[in-house]
């Protein structure tokens, strides 16, 4: 627990210190940047970490080195920057200097027309740049998923990401790499040990220190926002213009990352982000590695965490349905009690869980696959990657050494008000073989257990067909060798 | 004389002159973020910030307004209605007056701008306009085309083209169908949203700088609202963050209103809406419902055809007249028709008022002449890109060379364009490869399709075809250009600065383009129909050929050299045996007071067109392109992917290939996402729900073709005497998407051993391919039982 209070929010802008009191819960990084410090290479496209044109670095230090992200600065919030180290398209080369190498692998291969979304794309690359130099087209695309370009049609930043690694990342050719010591000490200096409290104009903002501080904070404000990576809460505040305050900002503490793997299974702390928790899962769990392919963009996957996913309830998240079919454990806590529930009582209805005032997410539990589990879990959207799905199904089942299902869990996001159970599928497959016969039986229990909406999305009709079809697909995926779901790189996609 | 510069280093050639891959002017400030947009100038002290507010229903009364919530809110400096507008309150771009800036007794479309709120920050402006108390007496909304009757309201006159008799050619043709498709519209996306931002300065000027590819008409509606002449508005654009026909007209509105509330408030006024309200009260492509009737031959050549395009157009005509009217002059794409009828219906809709995008039109034309060659090709079991060829427009003098507007096709190369592309890409092999997977794969299928496009190069509103620009050399010899074309990404500048350089001689970093201003450049066209650097590069060329006559003749008097001995060397001019700095002979032309400035000005030859008769030759010339691209689908999911696309296209003798190829690998995937997973999405009443990128979904890095090859057909130039024989480039390759569509369309035909046409609308997202197979699915089972109950009975 910390033992005193710091009422400023304190952090390393490119090479500069910045300490400030003037934010409000709901100040984004993009606005202080553009607005107050006049760093206009950072763009606005959507406000909402669709298009990437913002996309920043924050590094935070992480056992002992400075590690750093590209995040979406339209709906980061600045008070959840304390001691970080924020970099910015500024920071790559001295304005009067030559560009830096990823910058000039742009320029070369002809990357830029409108240049509006030029800045992100470099911030995107750079972050791929400093550990993978020399990435293989798998690589560049999964690091460009959050990045829209409208002009180029990608082709030729493809090309400027195959070219960068000429140069590779070094203190003479890269002010970043050359500064990260002091940024490391910088950041050391910074974590204080206080809770940040930060009133402005009326809207007030909290870092706690700690896991137990963050309890306390949130006994003492049961009403809280909790602000965990901000890609939904950030557009409460950009889009629907909310009031978040009070806000506890949860994202940095470093109890809330951790991530523990038993032979029983994994147990992921509220504040795992997608690309902590895939990189983990989808060594353990047939399947994560193409959901995480699909799931948002690389500065989403960054910043966005398995605790927000779960926690804001929505029928659309893919974790929920995949943990769900998994039989994860949520545990909540409130002040010093804990209370552990399956994960699927948590979703009551539409935009109600199972979340008491002053309660938060603190961990789930993934229990280890047996040998006798087949699972899977399948995406469909209308734009293959970066999109909200349509909907999203996860496959469980146990089959006996005769090969007949003893037990199935399956679970669908987007296919009712909530993620949701397939009980009615799951008894037509139970006491079956798994087969195609036993997939066509079963094609009709899906009418019984989900009554889909039409949207933008996708229409009723179209959510149950693909229902349907995806446990066909399931089928074929675990009874034969063929081809059953495109795959744009196949050999990066074993190695993974 | 006494010069001493015999001795001048002598260049090959300048650096970066025209037909060199040189870079965007603006590269190294893209890359480094220091490019400046509107966004991103210094504001004045006291700088204002305003909001539109948004209707909440598509149509009905005004029946009161309270502001007194908005005037109150934290911050607001004050709130403009159409009371408020000084002028005259109409953003319409034709004259109509069917496009009020504020709404007075009702509401068209939802989402339509009825006040602005007027703030010290953009946030309380964005607060304080959700504030507005409105009631309404809602009436039902005419949203689809299909609602609005049998006796439609239109917003402006359709055209209709013909030429023979189509129906006597359908009727006695051994082959007829017709069929129903819909075309979907599209959102542009531009990353820079809609910006304006007003200063005011002394008497009633006003200088706006606008985030638009028409500063000519944003200075006229600016001093229309503002009740001043022309010439107390100046518009600059240094450079828009994108545009693609979406800044044609729909930055009036905002330049407007930031001028209105300058003028009252005095102080610099800022509006830049937020990404889903910009997406929600701004123009989107329109979207068509194309029918058509055809009757052909045995071979698959067309003998008669019929379409009717009928237009979404939304609340007000904006430019539907054109739009409509150019996808008429794309339904035959590269096909001849011996005889044909096209009729348009521009057709009043309760939505956002529908505007240019990349293609105007055209590529809708072209996607339903295209499904009529699928059809054909599906019903004769041929390969559809024999039935193309079958029907394509031959050789000048073939009798197979006129359009259904009566202009003659003399540049046609759509027979080389093809038969390279059609080796290069290896279709033959792969697509009988592709059947032949196809045949074992129960649940991937794959699917490729070659497909060309020919497309017509002008305004077709004659008019609009002219360019001026102001060039200035300056006595260091650095050269000042100026000219009404607007850069948007698409390197306009770039190649302008590569024609004057190349005219001078000297090397392009001697050139210098400036933003652009109606200050310097009046009466402008927009910068739109590809044209840019046709009529723009003439322009400029015009001037600095100007300039360079008077150095020319200056030289020759100075020198008494005669003029046949002089030459414009790269950086030197040789005056009979000596060589002369381009500088110095600047400054010494200079000295001899020597005019050193010129305006350039260029007007398109030979095209005429008369609307009423549908006659004419509204192009100068056509543009040519193909592409060919292989899909994979997945026919569990409706989901795909596209694995190969080839392109081979056709920019004249390109004035710099690498900005070229960046208007065709662009123009493709942009012309694949409207194709594909790019959908408009309108609920029952009338509210767009696709208004954000979470929601709308152009193609990423990872949709673009797995392999990609790009060609420029360099053997290629211009019949035509276009600036140093090159093409337009803007809109042509947009259409090339088609073959990833047909493409897609083909690998559904699988499910039914390629009998059937599916018939796909478009975009083809994965929800309308999986409807698509399953319906052919059905429809092969049912031809199968027939078959069967036919043996047995």
């Amino acid at each position: 627990m910390p033992v005193f209070s710091r009422h400023s929010i304190r952090f390393l802008l490119n090479d500069t210190l910045v300490e400030t009191s003037a934010v409000g819960p709901g100040t984004t990084l993009l606005d202080f940047l553009r607005i107050d410090k006049r760093l206009t290479g950072s763009k606005e496209g959507c406000a909402e970490g669709d298009c990437g044109a913002c996309t920043v670095l924050v590094g935070r230090l992480v056992d002992g080195e400075v590690a750093y992200e590209s995040v979406n600065a339209c709906i980061r919030f600045v008070a959840s920057l304390d001691a970080t180290h924020v970099v910015t398209i500024e920071h790559l080369s001295a304005p009067d200097g030559p560009l830096h190498p990823v910058q000039q692998a742009m320029v070369d291969e002809h990357s830029s027309q409108c240049g509006f979304c030029t800045p992100g794309f470099v911030m995107s690359l750079y972050q791929l740049w400093l550990t993978n130099p020399k990435p293989d087209d798998y690589a560049l695309e999964k690091a460009l998923q959050g990045n829209l370009c409208r002009c180029t049609g990608y082709a030729p930043i493809i090309r400027a990401g195959a070219a960068m690694g000429r140069t590779p990342p070094e203190a003479a050719t890269d002010r970043l790499t050359a500064m990260r010591e002091r940024a490391k000490a910088e950041l050391e200096r910074l974590a204080d040990g206080a809770r940040v409290d930060v009133e402005y104009e009326g809207g007030r903002s909290i870092v706690p220190d700690d896991l137990d501080d963050l309890a306390a904070v949130l006994e003492e404000n049961p009403d809280a926002t909790i602000v965990s990576g901000a890609t939904d809460v950030g557009l409460w505040v950009t889009k629907d213009l909310r009031d978040i305050s009070p806000a506890v900002f949860v994202r940095h503490l470093p109890e809330m990352h951790r991530i523990e793997e038993t032979d029983e299974g994994v147990r992921l702390f509220g504040c795992v982000t997608y690309t902590e928790a895939f990189s983990v899962l989808s060594k353990r769990y047939d399947g994560f590695q193409r959901l995480l392919e699909r799931f948002g963009g690389e500065q989403i996957r960054n910043m966005g965490t398995i605790g927000g996913n779960i926690a804001n309830g929505s029928p659309i998240g893919d974790s929920p349905p995949t943990l769900i079919a998994l039989d994860a454990e949520l545990t909540l806590r409130k002040g010093a009690e804990r209370r552990t529930i399956p994960l699927e009582d948590f979703f009551i209805d539409y935009g109600n869980q199972d979340r008491a005032p002053g309660e938060f997410v603190e961990s789930v539990f993934v229990p280890a696959l047996r040998a006798d589990q087949r699972f899977a879990v399948y995406k469909i959207s209308k734009r293959r990657e970066e999109d909200i799905s349509a909907l999203c199904g996860a496959f469980n089942v146990t089959l006996d050494d005769a090969g007949t299902i003893t037990a199935a869990r399956i679970a669908f996001g987007g296919m009712a008000a909530t993620p949701k159970r397939a009980k009615a599928v799951e008894a037509a497959l139970i006491g079956k073989p798994l087969d195609l016969d036993t997939a066509e039986a079963a094609r009709e229990a899906f009418e019984t257990d989900y009554q889909p909406l039409s949207d933008w999305r996708a229409s009723a009709d179209y959510r149950l067909l693909a229902a349907k079809n995806l446990l066909t697909r399931f089928v074929m995926e675990k009874t034969g060798d063929e081809a059953v779901q495109i795959v744009r790189h196949r050999p990066a996609l074993e190695e993974a | 004389m006494d010069k001493r510069n015999d001795d001048l280093p002598l260049k090959e050639a300048i650096e970066g002159g025209t037909h060199t891959p040189r870079q965007h002017d603006s590269a190294h400030k893209h890359v480094a973020g220091t490019a400046d947009y509107t966004d991103d100038m210094m504001e004045p002290i006291g700088t204002l910030h305003a909001c539109l507010g948004l209707s909440t229903i598509a149509c009905g009364r005004i029946l009161s307004v309270d502001l007194d919530p908005v005037r109150t809110a934290p911050g607001v400096v004050g709130v403009l209605t159409a009371d408020d507008v000084p002028g005259l309150n109409d953003v319409s771009p034709t004259g109509k007056g069917d496009e009020p800036i504020f709404p007075r007794d009702r509401v068209d479309f939802h989402g339509q701008p009825l006040f602005a709120v007027v703030a010290e920050t953009r946030g309380a402006a964005r607060k304080a306009a959700k504030l507005a108390k409105i009631d309404y007496a809602e009436e039902t909304p005419v949203i689809d085309v299909l609602d609005a009757g049998e006796d439609p309201r239109l917003v402006t006159d359709g055209m209709t083209l013909s030429r023979g008799d189509s129906e006597a050619a359908i009727e006695g043709a051994a082959n007829r169908l017709s069929g129903t498709m819909r075309i979907g519209g599209q959102d542009h996306f531009y990353l820079e949203g809609q910006i304006a931002f007003a200063i005011p300065g002394e008497d009633r000027d006003m200088t706006v700088w606008s985030s638009t590819q028409h500063p000519s008409e944003v200075q006229h509606m600016v001093a229309q609202a503002l009740d001043v002449p022309s010439n107390a508005v100046t518009i600059q654009v240094r450079r828009m963050g994108g545009a693609f026909g979406g800044k044609e007209t729909q930055g009036n509105l905002f330049a407007v209103v930031t001028a209105i509330a300058a003028r009252r408030f005095r102080r610099a006024v800022k509006i830049r809406p937020d990404r889903d309200d910009d997406m929600i009260a701004t123009g989107k492509r329109h979207d068509f419902l194309c029918d058509y009737e055809v009757g052909f031959d045995e071979t698959g050549r067309i003998e008669g055809v019929d379409f009717t395009y009928v237009a979404r157009c939304g609340y007000s005509a904006d430019l539907s007249g054109p739009v409509t009217d150019r996808a008429l002059f794309h339904c035959d794409n590269a096909y001849y028709y011996p005889a044909v009828t096209a009729v348009s219906a521009p057709l009043f809709t309760n939505t956002v008022s529908n505007t240019a995008f990349r293609g105007f039109g055209g590529p809708q034309g072209l996607v339903g002449g295209e499904r009529v060659i699928e059809e054909i090709a599906y019903a004769l079991g041929k390969d559809t890109l024999e039935v193309r060829r079958a029907n394509f427009y031959g050789e000048t003098g073939s009798g197979r060379d006129v359009t259904p507007y009566y202009q003659t096709v003399e540049d046609n190369i759509l027979d080389r364009i093809t038969d390279e592309l059609e080796a290069s890409s290896d279709y033959q092999a792969r697509r009988a490869e592709i059947v032949e997977f196809n045949r074992t794969s129960r649940v991937i299928k794959r699917g490729i399709a070659l497909t060309p496009v020919k497309f017509g190069i002008s305004f077709t509103a004659t008019h609009f075809n002219q360019a001026g620009a102001l060039v200035h050399v300056y006595t260091d010899g650095s050269v000042h250009l100026n000219h009404g074309g607007t850069e948007m990404g698409q390197g306009l500048n770039t190649k302008v600065a590569q024609v004057v350089a190349e005219t001078f001689q000297i090397d392009l970093d001697h050139v210098k383009i400036t933003a652009t201003t109606t200050g310097k450049v009046p009466n402008t066209s927009a910068t739109a129909a590809s044209s840019g650097a046709d009529l723009n590069g003439m322009a400029a060329q015009a001037a600095a050929e100007t300039i360079r006559q008077r150095l020319m003749d200056f030289a020759s008097d100075f020198y008494e050299v005669p003029e046949h001995q002089i030459e414009f060397l790269p950086n030197v001019v040789r005056i009979g045996n000596q060589r002369v700095a381009f500088a110095e002979l600047v400054q010494e032309a200079y000295v001899a007071r020597v005019q050193l400035s010129a305006t350039g000005f260029y007007k398109t030859p030979k095209i005429h067109w008369d609307r009423d008769a549908g006659k004419g030759r509204p192009f100068f010339y056509f543009a040519y392109g193909a592409s060919c691209s292989e899909v994979a689908i997945d026919t569990l999911t409706g989901e795909y992917h596209v694995e190969r696309t080839d392109i081979l296209h056709d920019c004249g003798h390109s004035l710099n290939p690498a900005l070229d190829r960046g208007q065709i690998e662009g123009g493709f995937v942009q012309g694949m996402g409207w194709l594909t997973t790019e959908e408009l999405w309108w609920d029952d009443k009338g509210r767009l729900r696709t208004h954000a990128p979470s929601t709308y979904k152009i193609p990423l890095a990872s949709d673009r073709p797995k392999i990609f090859n790009v060609t420029l057909a360099d053997w290629s130039k211009n019949r035509e005497a276009t600036v140093r024989r090159s093409k337009a480039v803007g809109e042509p390759p947009f259409m090339l998407a088609v073959s990833v569509f047909e493409a897609i369309s083909h690998a559904v035909a699988s499910v039914a051993d390629y009998r059937e046409c599916p018939r796909l609308d478009a975009p083809a997202t994965p929800e309308r391919v999986l409807m698509a197979v399953e319906r052919l699915k059905a429809s092969a089972r049912e031809t199968t039982e027939n078959e069967a109950s036919h043996v047995q009975s």
